[in-house]
């Protein structure tokens, strides 16, 4: 798939997404823009799963570790033609498209999220299983950088890193803002590369909207052997939307019409 | 015979991780303490330590679990539901995944080591969280038939174990059918002591004098409610004896099926009465706190 297509396909990940938050008055669109190319990429190429094999457990898999950017995974599962429900459901009362993912009421949710730290956690447990089963699939998770406060996300890497776990891909979304504030100003989390380092892992730095740079950090991580990769992203927070951009006050808001109608006009077509 | 309940899980578990390929074991740097060690020994390639690192065990439990693994995952009582509760009910429960926290050192017989481990509120919590099935074994017959039972679950299950050694109240033969509370003695008084763990040693212990019914309640959860019912109908006054909190634990199950029915038989608990144990001989933290046979008899004898 060359780099206009994937613009493209992105470019509809992120109409989703506002379309999601705003149906519903309700969601977190501004990490969900962020990570829409990494998703994008993850979804129609990096990762073995189609149609046929969606439903099960033997494919690469991925999980949503930043649960709450679940508009991003719906919307990167109906992208790729994987996801049955109507987006419109999102949020609503008996709607499969619950506010934090769950993975027994959508196939391609590989595993229920929302409460931070713990999706890394099971991604190592995945991973884990994959060895025991001598199998080469696959076990991403992306973590933001304010969800790596949580002493839980270290617990998983030195657990990745002891048990050697190559077929583990950790990518850490960066983009500074929580719901608090920036980062830093709120308790300090960076820099998470040094970190990852220091815990043993193959640690990499990419632009987590350059499709180019995202392919490459995803290479890295394939041909590393031995120790569990750690992708660095750095992305903007409401990335597409102008005004969303690098604003924490949209990690978890609904535009109203007027604001919707920027945003779509914003993301009318790949800039 | 005496045996600790948790020498038995270590048992049984390295017979079933032999026998069971999809069974995979997880600790937290208390292999020889919780008995996994067992396991290890007969099948190191399925048994992860995870470090003192109680909740990323639960989460790597989950993960396991949500790749087809039937996880049993070990540690301290206080820790495994204490320290890891949130995954327990964020990355277990809430998916139904396929985990069995099988946790030893439960109740005040933890003993020397004190408050910070002796958990009494473990059944409390776990029995709260839906999907959670929650048994709680009293000797090494029925917690090897518990182990078993718990295997062929698909499903979260809370298995509490104890660390000191207890007399046998069954043998190698019983047959065990966690649908249905025990009765382990029919008596005459009028008395029923509901029990659960190595309570249910004391409670029989004290039934000779009282003349008094022993219920051994090993399934928490899901319970056998139209048996507890009959015998709450007819008996005309009920306590229940647990080495646990009297707050979310046995007596609240008791009475929470009594409240909801008609019945108008009496309830009263004996256990941990809303405080921390301390340190000393289990048998000395037993007696201090009331978790004796000669207890049972003077609470019931008014």
């Amino acid at each position: 798939m060359d780099i206009n297509e994937l613009k493209n396909h992105a470019l509809n990940v992120r109409r989703n997404i506002v379309q999601m938050v705003y149906d519903a008055q309700s969601g977190h669109p501004g990490g969900s823009l962020g990570c829409a190319d990494i998703l994008t990429y993850l979804y129609l190429v990096e990762m073995n799963v189609n149609k046929d094999n969606v439903s099960s457990t033997n494919r690469d898999r991925f999980v949503l570790s930043k649960g709450h950017c679940s508009p991003a995974l719906y919307a990167t599962l109906h992208e790729a033609g994987l996801l049955s429900e109507d987006l419109k459901t999102f949020r609503q009362i008996n709607s499969k498209l619950q506010g934090h993912p769950n993975m027994n009421y959508v196939d391609g949710v590989d595993m229920s999220t929302g409460s931070l730290g713990q999706g890394i956690s099971t991604a190592v447990g995945m991973a884990i299983a994959n060895k025991l089963d001598n199998s080469d699939n696959r076990v991403y998770t992306l973590v933001g950088d304010g969800e790596s406060e949580e002493g839980l996300v270290w617990e998983a890497l030195m657990a990745a890193s002891h048990y050697k776990l190559d077929n583990l891909c950790v990518i850490f979304d960066v983009n500074h803002l929580q719901i608090d504030g920036d980062v830093q100003d709120v308790i300090g989390p960076l820099p998470l590369l040094d970190k990852a380092k220091a815990f043993g892992c193959n640690a990499i730095e990419c632009d987590g909207h350059d499709f180019e740079s995202i392919k490459n950090a995803f290479e890295s991580a394939k041909n590393c052997k031995g120790v569990p990769t750690v992708i660095v992203a750095n992305t903007i927070k409401g990335k597409g939307v102008s005004f969303m951009e690098n604003n924490y006050a949209w990690h978890g808001s609904a535009p109203n019409e007027e604001q919707y109608n920027t945003a779509m006009q914003d993301l009318k077509e790949v800039r | 015979m005496a045996q600790e309940t948790r020498n038995a899980y270590g048992e049984k578990l390295a017979e079933l991780i032999s026998e069971n390929k999809n069974i995979v074991v997880l600790d937290a740097d208390l292999t020889k303490s919780t008995k996994t060690a067992e396991a290890k020994k007969v099948c190191p390639e399925r048994h992860f330590n995870a470090g003192i690192a109680e909740a990323n065990m639960m989460g790597m439990a989950a993960g396991l679990a949500a790749s087809g693994k039937t996880v049993f995952a070990s540690s301290f009582a206080v820790f495994a539901t204490g320290r890891a509760f949130e995954i327990i009910r964020n990355s277990i429960c809430y998916p139904h995944l396929n985990v069995k926290v099988c946790a030893t050192h439960a109740g005040l017989s933890v003993g020397e080591d004190g408050a910070s481990h002796q958990s009494i509120e473990d059944v409390a919590i776990m029995r709260s969280l839906p999907h959670m099935q929650v048994f709680v074994p009293c000797d090494q017959y029925e917690t090897k038939a518990v182990i078993e039972h718990v295997s062929k679950i698909d499903g979260p299950c809370y298995v509490r174990l104890g660390r000191g050694k207890v007399e046998d109240v069954y043998t190698e033969d019983s047959k065990f059918d966690f649908n249905k509370v025990d009765v382990l003695r029919k008596g005459n008084s009028g008395v029923v002591l509901f029990a659960m763990g190595l309570m249910v040693q004391e409670a029989l212990k004290a039934s000779e004098e009282l003349d008094a019914t022993v219920v051994n309640v090993s399934a928490l959860k899901p319970a056998d409610e139209n048996g507890i019912l009959e015998l709450l109908k007819t008996h005309s006054r009920a306590y229940t004896c647990e080495e646990h909190s009297i707050i979310g634990g046995l007596y609240s199950l008791i009475a929470e099926i009594k409240a909801k029915s008609d019945v108008t038989t009496t309830v009263c608990p004996i256990g941990v009465n809303d405080t921390f144990g301390e340190s000393g001989k289990a048998k000395d933290v037993l007696e201090k706190y009331g978790l004796t046979a000669n207890h049972i008899i003077e609470v019931v004898n008014g």
